[in-house]
């Protein structure tokens, strides 16, 4: 015979709203704002609006036109290459750090604070040097793109792996489970939602320091930041606005993939809050 | 010396002499406590908050070892239940159920026979794929119950598990776990801060002082196993109650 419960335990569904004119509207407005901003001031810099060019010159100049498109196109392809590049070491790099830390209190202290050097670098101070190290071309940028992206999987992995609820960690010690069972049964899994936070941010981050590395680093096939670098020195307003704003563009795409990746990973169990 | 052997010759499952806790911080949490748990037995441990309850089932456990005194555990098959269910939120109600068995090797086929089963006494049936942010607290505590289960356990520790739910989910629960205790054969020790719970579900009530927790008195509660609802309204039943609580009330003080 067995014990069985007659009565329905009541679910809980979790639901998430999704209006499109609430999530879309705001964000809108304030982008017809910064447009109208734009506008007025090119208007009142008068015949020096190469520093300002007006909305509708950087559209008609340089997004509408196929050449130059092409040229930022292909210069974003090859920033894009380092930035996935530097991301994916990051991420190997960063968890790897993370999780020999997350084994012993000695590990975690001679290790974490190079993890915070490593934040607190000039980088651009020492963009020149790697330069000088490693040669002026793919390698060179990758590292840099490594540098300014490693410390948030760093400490966010970190985070994640101590976070472990003191209950569940018993529960693994009473069945005298191994380190290696504990990291990878409990730790790790329970530390993916800061990981992939963590890769969200470095995903961005990856994508200034692919920009940043080029905008140095002029050898070899030139990257967006070189390409930026020539519209500047040309006065090229229009194009260079074009530049800037589809670099961007490919920054918050970036940063909106792994947003999604994160939520497709481990949204199920974990709630990672609005946006 | 405190020590902890695992004997297979003594008649009580768990046994506990003269064992005293101080932790390093030099907080002393029981003194001079004498328990036994013998098969067969549902103990109850109440006692006000902070007085060492806890810190008895770690010991009896093995998450914690006694500071004095000589703890005896005669099987190595302990369920253990927290106050909180302790779930992992990635797994599902069956993979949540799996865990300990999968934990101590069992392969996979026979492992997922055990959680079925589990999942049935606990009357979980038809919520296997649920993930516990999905799930009731008593339901959570149902499949903290059902992971135990999966371990045949010999002896069964809870600490305080039905203290978070609401009264007819931690009626019915008890009602449940009564039942289990019959018909799955385990002794307990059942840590909780409700009298009358104490009284409805143990064959036994020890009643211990403020820290530093000592045992001051102990019933033997009389009612047959399994036990009916309605004993709960007899006069007997709430003698024993006023009992315990007397006992309570005096080593708090
Ligand atoms: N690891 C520890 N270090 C120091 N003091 C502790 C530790 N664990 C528990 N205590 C203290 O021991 C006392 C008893 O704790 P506990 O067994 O959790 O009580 P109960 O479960 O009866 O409420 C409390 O005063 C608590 O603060
Ligand atoms: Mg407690």
């Amino acid at each position: 015979m067995s014990t069985q419960v007659k009565t329905q335990p009541q679910t809980i569904t979790v639901k998430r709203s999704g209006r499109p004119l609430t999530t879309w509207g705001p964000p809108l407005l304030v982008l017809a704002g910064i447009l109208a901003i734009w506008f007025v001031i090119s208007a009142l810099l008068g015949d020096r609006d190469f520093l300002l060019p007006p909305p509708n010159e950087v559209l008609t100049q340089a997004f509408f036109n196929p050449s130059t498109m092409g040229d930022i196109l292909q210069s974003l392809g090859r920033t894009a290459t380092v930035a996935l590049t530097g991301l994916a070491v990051a991420i190997v790099i960063g968890v790897l750090w993370a999780v020999a830390m997350s084994q012993a209190r000695w590990v975690e202290r001679s290790l974490f604070p190079y993890a915070v050097v490593l934040q607190c670098i000039p980088i651009l101070a020492l963009v020149p040097l790697i330069g000088f190290w490693f040669g002026f071309d793919f390698f060179a940028r990758t590292i840099v793109c490594v540098m300014i992206a490693l410390f948030p999987m760093v400490s966010n992995t970190l985070f994640g792996l101590q976070s472990v609820d003191i209950g569940q960690r018993e529960l693994f010690q009473l069945q005298k489970a191994g380190r290696w069972t504990v990291l990878v049964k409990l730790q790790f899994p329970a530390a993916l939602p800061a990981i992939f936070a963590g890769m969200r941010i470095s995903a961005g981050l990856a994508v200034v320091g692919a920009i940043v590395g080029d905008f140095f680093f002029r050898r070899g096939s030139p990257g967006i930041g070189s390409l930026i670098g020539n519209y500047q020195s040309r006065v090229q307003g229009a194009e260079l606005f074009a530049a800037i704003i589809t670099a961007s563009l490919f920054g918050v795409l970036i940063f909106a993939i792994f947003g999604w990746i994160g939520k497709r990973a481990v949204g199920k169990w974990y709630d990672f809050g609005s946006s | 010396m405190p020590h902890m052997t695992i004997s297979a010759t003594t008649t009580h499952l768990l046994n506990f002499q003269d064992v005293a806790m101080t932790f390093p911080d030099g907080t002393t949490a029981l003194s001079g406590v004498d328990l036994t748990v013998n098969r067969g037995e549902f103990v109850t441990v109440v006692g006000p908050s902070g007085c060492g309850k806890s810190t008895l089932l770690r010991i009896a456990s093995g998450l914690e070892t006694a500071s004095e005194g000589t703890v005896e555990l005669d099987t190595d098959r302990i369920g253990y239940v927290f106050q909180d269910a302790t779930l992992l939120p990635w797994r599902n109600v069956t993979a949540n159920v799996e865990l300990l068995a999968e934990l101590n090797g069992v392969p996979r086929k026979e492992r997922a026979d055990k959680a079925r089963k589990a999942i049935d006494l606990v009357g979980l049936g038809g919520f296997e794929k649920n993930l516990p942010k999905t799930l009731s607290g008593g339901m959570r505590m149902r499949t903290s119950l059902a992971r135990s289960l999966t371990l045949d356990p010999e002896l069964f520790l809870f600490d305080e598990p039905f203290g978070a739910l609401d009264e007819i989910t931690r009626e019915r629960l008890n009602d449940e776990l009564i039942k289990l205790f019959t018909e799955q054969q385990f002794a307990g020790l059942f840590i909780t801060h409700s009298v009358s719970e104490a009284v409805y579900l143990s064959t036994k009530v020890i009643v211990m002082s403020g820290r530093p927790g000592r045992i001051v008195d102990t019933f033997e509660v009389p009612f047959p196993m399994p036990r009916d609802p309605d004993i709960r309204f007899t006069p007997e039943f709430a003698a024993l109650v006023g009992d315990v609580s007397h006992a309570l009330r005096e080593g708090h003080s």
